[in-house]
């Protein structure tokens, strides 16, 4: 399937994307949002990246500029052997079959004035697959594999629940059937009885036609559900990745094990020995120097101020970037 | 000891487009002096519409009480007239919402925003006793630099910042309720974490009871001492929080339990589902409103709506099967 069977499907070496802030009369450019700073990971046929994070995070940013909706500011992006930043157009419509993504409120995603029908059959003509009648055909398909009725064709996004939209959503994102799909907190806004619904139809789907999935959320039991392996973002950049289960179970990074504590989990029972994080994550305009989490954190050292950790490794499958991990329980 | 605040039979509609529709169905509970009660339930459930019916906040006209009753100390609330309940709601109950956003006004100071609580409830104070009281409420709920706050503008603060401030606000006239509907659902899960403690400690200090109003049972499971399961409209179960997580009694609350990701789960196996989707308020089953969902349902279940049992002392399930549906449970635990 690969054009070289050794790369991995997709591989993000030092991903950065920093945005202007303008100010001024003349509208200079006064600073720079570090969202994404030298990001890199690789991502292989049916296997699922969670990344999590808490707002501003850059998690989003990643998935964004993964599709080239965002031109990275520096690094490289290689999908199955070929850099995404060098793209020409044709190039870039040809990827953008094999990359989706599925957005938390597909109701904004959806044109409200076409009907369901009509919406699925869009990609197949943007592409210029198919007759009509094979379209349709299709899209009958579709609706089934994601469990609506051939009826929901006929009708718009706004006569059905936040559930069967993100159905509709996930319909479009397979319809030509990619190779990659971004989930960008695709379940986040739905109700608990519902999500485990679209949970499972994402791993079913993942299993039937050899996905790779970015994950994106900040609800870090959703992640470590639906992934393989996690990366945790903080302020940017990568903190630690892991396997899903280790990552749970012996998280290194300071920040990793306060968001693994803040977790509320459903069991009155459970022992609650929380870390809480003192204060706000700081702006990412002005990043604090040295390790961006020094400020919140309760390891914090001279040197966590003056020098930046490098993301090392911390096992044969995992990394951190802490200048102290080693010594913290 | 008569309860603090009882809700008995409370029934609550709205006009639509389409007529009349029930949206709260005969809803019974009582909130103890000092306790956390939980309100738990997917979008649609009734929850806010509980808790705006109990502040007197029902959007007019289209909302009204149509059946039971609200007591607050014996006084029955949809009853009194708007200027006793002016003095109730905001003093003696108060709510804060899950965006401050909506709540604070953009194009004022916190510190003027703060003052004006002290002077709608206590009018007459001074303006170096309003300020002492408003940096003392501040510090009370964990800001930073209160002095400088009192300057700002809600917009300069963070999300968790505005949270505070507005807990601070229900907080000034020290009331006896506080309802929080969904107050850390838009908040980062370590500033959720920080929410909630904040919560714990002021009701430890100041013994007020709190009505937590969530979608999110961990939440529940860590900070209610009794949960209230709604679902479309009616009390699915009622129960102390220990045995609701240990041995949920009503098919919604297993299936609620049940679908759950939880941390220690194995990755990427297929979750427990509860099928289909909640009924819109137009398309309401006859009978129990979870028949269409339920693994248990039989015909009695789409015909008759269930009367609400108490199995145990403090525990309330409204389901025809109860029994049966929890007598496996009981054989699969003994073997």
């Amino acid at each position: 399937m690969k054009a070289n069977p050794d790369a991995p499907l997709l591989q993000v070496r030092g991903l950065t994307k920093h945005f202007p802030v303008r100010g001024g009369i003349f509208l200079r450019t006064i600073g720079q949002v570090h969202a994404v700073d030298d990001v890199s990971f690789d991502l292989d046929t049916g296997e699922t990246i969670g990344l999590v994070g808490e707002s501003g995070c850059g998690k989003s940013t990643v998935g964004k500029t993964l599709l080239r909706l965002y031109d990275p500011t520096a690094g490289t992006v290689f999908f199955d052997g070929r850099d995404i930043a060098s793209m020409s157009r044709i190039e870039l419509r040809r990827l953008r079959r094999d990359i989706q993504i599925i957005l938390q409120d597909p109701f904004e995603s959806l044109n409200s004035r076409h009907t369901v029908g009509k919406i699925l059959e869009e990609p197949f003509i943007i592409h210029g697959l198919g007759t009509p009648a094979e379209r349709r055909r299709r899209v009958d398909e579709l609706l089934e594999r994601v469990g609506l009725d051939a009826g929901a064709a006929n009708r718009f996004p706004h006569e059905f629940s936040g559930g069967q939209r993100q159905r509709i959503g996930i319909a479009r994102a397979i319809a030509l059937e990619p190779r990659l799909i971004v989930c960008d907190e695709a379940v986040s806004a739905l109700d608990v009885s519902i999500q485990s619904q679209i949970i499972n139809l994402l791993l079913e789907l993942q299993r039937e036609m050899h996905l790779a999935l970015i994950f994106i959320a900040h609800d870090l039991a959703v992640v470590k559900h639906v992934s393989d392996r996690i990366a945790v973002m903080y302020l940017g950049e990568v903190v630690e990745t892991a396997d899903a289960t280790d990552i749970y179970e012996s998280p290194r990074h300071p920040y990793t094990q306060a968001l693994i504590s803040a977790i509320p989990v459903p069991d009155p029972t459970a022992p609650r020995d929380r870390i809480v994080l003192v204060g706000d994550v700081p702006s990412p305009i002005d990043p604090p120097q040295g390790c961006r989490f020094h400020t919140r954190c309760r390891h914090a050292r001279d040197d966590c101020r003056r020098s930046k950790p490098a993301l090392t490794a911390s096992s044969d499958r995992a990394t951190v970037a802490c200048h102290h991990w080693r010594n913290l329980k | 000891m008569a309860a603090l605040l009882r809700v008995e039979e409370l029934s609550v509609g709205f006009d639509t487009e389409d007529g009349f529709a029930d949206v709260v169905d005969h809803v019974s509970f009582d909130l103890e002096a000092g306790e956390t009660l939980g309100l738990v339930g997917e979008s649609g459930c009734g929850k806010s519409v509980t808790a705006l019916s109990i502040m007197g906040l029902l959007p007019k006209p289209a909302g009204r009480i149509h059946g039971g009753d609200i007591l607050f100390k014996d006084e029955s609330l949809p009853r009194i007239p708007p200027d006793r309940m002016r003095a109730i709601r905001g003093n003696r109950i108060a709510m804060i919402f899950q965006e401050p956003m909506t709540a604070l006004n953009p194009v004022q100071r916190v510190g003027h925003q703060l003052a004006e609580t002290f002077s709608l409830h206590e009018p007459g104070l001074s303006t170096e006793t309003v300020t002492r009281r408003s940096l003392g409420l501040l510090e009370q709920v964990g800001i930073p630099a209160p002095e400088q706050r009192l300057l700002e503008y809600p917009h300069q603060l963070s999300g968790g910042m505005r949270q505070r401030v507005m807990i601070a606000m229900a907080l000034a006239s020290g009331p006896d309720i506080l309802i929080a509907d969904e107050p850390t659902t838009a908040l980062d899960v370590t500033i959720q974490a920080q929410i909630l403690e904040l919560l714990r400690d002021l009701q430890r200090d100041t013994g007020m009871a709190i009505i937590f109003i969530t979608h999110d049972l961990g939440v529940i499971a860590e900070l209610c001492s009794r949960v209230v399961v709604m679902y479309a409209g009616r009390i699915a179960e009622q129960a102390p929080i220990g045995p609701l997580f240990t041995h949920p009694l009503h098919p919604y609350t297993r299936g609620l339990l049940a679908s759950i990701p939880r941390l220690d789960d194995e990755p990427k196996t297929l979750l427990t589902t509860i099928p289909g989707s909640v009924p819109g308020i137009e398309e309401l089953p006859s009978g129990c409103r979870f028949v269409n969902r339920c693994p248990f349902a039989v015909e009695r279940c789409h015909g008759q709506a269930p009367v609400i049992d108490a199995p145990a002392p403090g525990r309330k399930v409204a389901c025809h099967r109860w029994r049966e549906v929890n007598a496996g449970d009981a054989e699969a635990r003994s073997t």
